[in-house]
């Protein structure tokens, strides 16, 4: 029997504002537990939120980027519920009047094109964190996190298949990064989804569905997908119902279990936030919102092919990701070599971040240094060899490229008397190579080439070496 | 000394008649005198407030005079938090809790040069009308300590009645801050909503909720209304856009202000004493040149249950983050997650906290919150929105500010509805967000006082204090005081 599988996502993404969603204590990831906090987002009696312009603002290019509605009035309401991680014991989220609603995302999985509708995307703050301390047995609470903006971007039930749920979360990755509201470090939560998921026989009525959280990586989410609409096919395939319910992923287990079913389902009563004014985002501040939206991806990529004349493969490997392409455009602009500057990334850096482990996330190369290292290449004061010796310096270690080379010794000869004489010696201790080169054997010319190379410390104009040696071998 | 208003008190300390400090040690010593039979005062900072006294004379001294009530001693409402001084809003939840931050007003006080001598009794988070349901027992009223002070700021209104202080700050969610000023005598002002800043007030309903001050008479609250009004960056509800100035509001003929009585407002439920003291009160006024007319209040019999439903939904919320974890009290027995927050919330508050907390989250709760907490909401505009259209008609409207004087102590803690109904007059002010001045008109046959208030348009302070500069200038119920116990 055939069983279609109907979804939709609710992603969170911790956006990236300097700082808290309504105060000014700093959102960054990291610190002594509880140094990041203040009366406001420690839930102190009396303490008022304020509300930070920045997230607005984030808001509002995510909701650009999905081509949504944009409220020009939207309210802020109150999420009531007791855990020790919610100090205020409600999170100021918004229900009744989102931001951004009504959106759309074009989609590619499996070379067919789709349109993934958004119900809406609203603002809201972050939980703090409980720390089980398994040597005393308490629970310690930890506010740093407590008030930091989140985005929830809400889908229609619009997927049928796992496949379209992972290019959805690739493409909003994509998307978050590029508008630069979001680092998107999965690790770090800075971006998680829950996945509604119900069965139904194709054209029927939408079957009973489950929500399930705690996904902490694109593969997570395929192997959830797959768990659960297993076990929802298995149980109507044998009479039974499906629950309502919120299940957990367990993602070492490879299995989810429920967490709390509808009937327990807590009543949050939601209702206006009242410490807040709506927040009126009137034409001008509109204007100027959308004057600030950045290049996407997309738009990176026909312009580096058009712009720069750069190869579609290129192009895309150039934007994989938000810091290697903020890399790509720094170091070509400084350089005023795109080519040059996309090969260098394409290259030698991706050959050196596969080496050393490092994620896109986690790239930090040094731009000015690079590009310096790009000009000195293209004005052939260094050749190749030296280049690539010197860009492994610079990402590893940080080297200052000019005087490395100088320290090197990797400045580019192109010395007549300096390279005839290495000549002279590589002719003169491999008499065989050039008894192979009269007797017709080109390869003969490459090692001698070679040899000189070796002779010189990798220095060598390889133009002039190779000019030098043919003269010699001629006489 | 006792007798001197704020303003004069100042000007005194100004003048070198005597210190700042003086005029500080001798209200703590006559509070410490005094206060047992009143029980205005939960809590004196005496010798946190000498030291400031030194400070603020030394600054006086050096010919840097920073307000027109700098060396003045002055008491707050305990939901108002102090740095490092326990603000307990007279529940079991928060004894012993101690801010790590000064409320707003606070700091604007500090920078005034004023001297916050001590801490003052109220109904448990400012939940009542009458100053009994607090964990720290009842306030008595001065002019017969037999009978309630008024609440929630009883302890602010009994403060200034008695000359424990000069002047003091209560909160006005429903009535809190005009109701007790009636029942004691003493002159009092519910700002407009968003004309002082609320942060470090503790919420009960933050869409209600006003600090304001309580006084003498109606120069000291201008002087000290102009002091803590002005916007601050940690409330976004503070609209207004600089501090009030009241200094050029000398003029002494009312010509032309249009004054709406509403007539139905007298019609029933209301005591005959308070009655003709308020209509006594409007003569006074049409004598000294206002225009009185008599019109219908529209809704009023919607004011309070809608404000019931909304006050009561708010502090549900507000009031959750009590839950026995991060401070004030925790339940000893309490064995797992659940137990802290049920036994410490039970043990926690008191009957009537509790009851709004019911209330409030009932009336929220799915499947009720159209019927309750949407209609209330609706209710309101439909309030604010007949305010707007009598504003077009009248300067301000006059009325009392309670059916009765006040009553014996216990006589209607039993009896909620009762309790609630005495916000009749007050409670649509707070929904509407609109400023009202309450000022002593009488006494009756008992001698206790009757009070009436003023109502404006928001962000008419400065108008509706003129009135009252002129109807105190022409009687002097503002002026007496409560004999027997004191002075």
């Amino acid at each position: 029997m055939n069983w279609e599988i109907v979804m939709g996502l609710e992603v969170h993404a911790e956006l990236s504002a300097k700082s808290k969603l309504f105060c000014s204590c700093t959102t960054a990831f990291g610190g002594e537990p509880n140094t990041h906090v203040c009366p406001v987002c420690s839930g102190m009696p009396g303490t008022l939120p304020r509300l930070n312009r920045a997230v607005v603002e984030y808001a509002v290019l995510t909701g650009l980027a999905l081509n949504c509605e944009i409220a020009q009035s939207c309210k802020f309401d109150r999420k009531h519920y007791f855990y020790p991680d919610l100090p205020k014991a409600f999170q100021v989220s918004q229900l009744y009047s989102p931001i951004c609603c009504n959106g759309h995302m074009e989609i590619e999985s499996d070379g067919v094109k789709k349109t993934i509708n958004i119900r809406q995307i609203h603002m809201e703050e972050d939980a703090g964190k409980l720390i089980h301390d398994a040597r005393t047995g308490s629970t310690l609470m930890d506010f740093n996190r407590s008030c930091v903006p989140l985005l929830e971007i809400v889908s229609q039930p619009d997927f049928r298949t796992a496949g379209e749920v992972i290019s959805y979360l690739e493409k909003l990755r994509e998307t978050l990064l590029y508008l630069g509201v979001c680092d998107c470090k999965m690790q770090e939560g800075s971006i998680r989804a829950d996945v509604n998921l119900s069965v139904r026989k194709p054209g029927g009525h939408l079957g009973v569905r489950t929500e399930m959280k705690n996904l902490n990586s694109f593969k997570a989410v395929a192997r959830a997908i797959e768990y659960e609409s297993e076990r929802q096919i298995n149980i109507l395939e044998s009479g039974g119902q499906i629950t309502q319910e919120t299940r957990r992923w367990d993602d070492d287990k490879g299995i989810s279990s429920g967490m709390r079913s509808k009937e327990n389902a807590q009543d949050y009563r939601y209702f206006p936030e009242p410490d807040l004014l709506p927040v009126c985002i009137d034409d001008a501040w509109l204007r100027q919102i959308k004057a600030s939206f950045p290049e996407l991806a997309h738009q990176k990529r026909e312009r580096y092919v058009k712009e720069h004349g750069v190869s579609a493969a290129q192009a895309s490997l150039l934007t994989s990701h938000k810091n290697i392409s903020d890399l790509f455009d720094a170091i070509s602009d400084k350089s005023n070599c795109p080519l040059e500057s996309a090969s260098l990334i394409t290259g030698e850096i991706m050959r050196l971040m596969n080496s050393t482990d490092t994620l896109p996330e986690d790239l930090s190369a040094d731009a000015d240094k690079l590009s310096v290292l790009v000009m000195l290449l293209s004005e052939g004061k260094i050749n190749r060899n030296a280049y690539k010796k010197t860009v492994g310096a610079v990402f590893v270690h940080g080297v200052d490229p000019e005087s490395y080379i100088a320290e090197k010794g990797l400045l580019m000869v192109s010395d007549d008397s300096a390279v005839t004489h290495a000549v002279e010696s590589a002719i003169a201790e491999n008499p065989g190579a050039v008894d192979d080169w009269y007797a017709g054997k080109e390869k003969a010319l490459g090692f001698l080439m070679g040899q000189v190379m070796k002779k010189m410390r990798g220095t060598g104009n390889p133009e002039v070496v190779k000019k030098i040696l043919k003269k010699m071998l001629d006489k | 000394m006792f007798d001197m208003s704020g303003l004069k008190l100042s000007r005194a300390i100004k003048a070198g008649e005597l210190s700042s400090e003086e005029a500080t040690a001798s209200y703590i010593k006559r509070i410490e005198k005094t206060d047992g039979l009143l029980n205005a005062f939960v809590r004196l900072c005496a010798e946190k407030a000498i030291v400031r006294s030194r400070e603020v004379q030394k600054q006086i001294d050096d010919g840097n005079i920073p307000s027109d009530l700098a060396g003045v001693p002055i008491a707050l409402k305990d939901n108002i938090s102090t740095a490092d001084i326990e603000t307990s809003c007279a529940s079991k939840m928060l004894k012993g809790y101690k801010p790590v931050f000064n409320a707003t007003v606070v700091d604007k006080l500090e920078r005034a040069g004023m001297i916050v001598i001590g801490k003052l009794n109220m109904d448990e988070f400012a939940m009542g009308g009458s100053s009994e349901t607090g964990v720290f027992g009842e306030v008595h009223n001065p002019w017969d300590v037999s009978r309630v002070a008024g609440g929630s700021s009883g302890g602010s209104a009994a403060a200034v009645a008695a000359r424990e202080i000069p002047v003091s700050l209560g909160t006005d969610t429903g009535g809190s801050i005009r109701q007790p000023c009636s029942f004691c005598g003493v002159t009092g002002i519910k700002p407009t909503y968003g004309a002082v800043s609320r942060y470090g007030a503790v919420a009960f309903a933050s869409s209600l909720d006003q600090i304001g001050p309580l006084g003498r008479d109606i120069d000291d609250c201008a002087a000290l209304l102009s002091i803590i009004s002005g916007p601050d960056e940690k409330d976004s509800t503070c609209v207004i856009e600089k501090p009030f100035n009241f200094s050029n509001t000398g003029n002494n003929r009312l010509n032309g202000i249009a004054i709406g009585i509403p007539r139905n407002y007298f019609a029933s439920g209301i005591d005959p004493e308070v009655k003709d003291a308020v209509l006594m009160a409007a003569g006074e006024i049409e004598a000294a040149g206002g225009h009185v007319e008599e019109f219908e209040m529209p809704l009023a019999d919607y004011v309070i249950p809608a404000y019931y439903i909304i006050g009561s939904a708010e502090a549900s919320s507000n009031l959750l983050r009590f839950d026995g974890l991060k401070y004030g009290y925790r339940a000893k027995n309490a064995k797992t997650l659940n137990d802290v927050y049920r036994i410490s919330r039970s043990e926690g508050f008191g009957i009537e906290v509790k009851r709004r907390i019911m209330m409030g989250s009932f009336v929220l709760s799915s499947g009720y919150y159209d019927a309750y907490y949407k209609k209330a909401l609706q209710a309101r505009s439909l309030i604010k929105n007949a305010y707007s259209k009598l504003f077009e008609k009248f300067d301000m409207i006059l009325s009392p500010t309670a059916p009765s004087t006040a009553y014996k102590i216990g006589e209607n803690i039993d009896d909620p509805m009762k309790m609630y109904m005495g916000d009749m007059y007050t409670a649509s002010v707070n929904m509407a967000g609109l400023p009202s001045i309450a000022l002593p008109c009488g006494f009756d046959r008992l001698g206790m006082p009757i009070g009436f208030q003023l109502i404006g348009n928001a962000f008419s302070e400065e108008k509706l204090i003129g009135v009252g500069r002129i109807y105190q200038s022409r009687t002097d119920y503002h002026a007496k005081i409560p004999g027997g116990v004191l002075l």
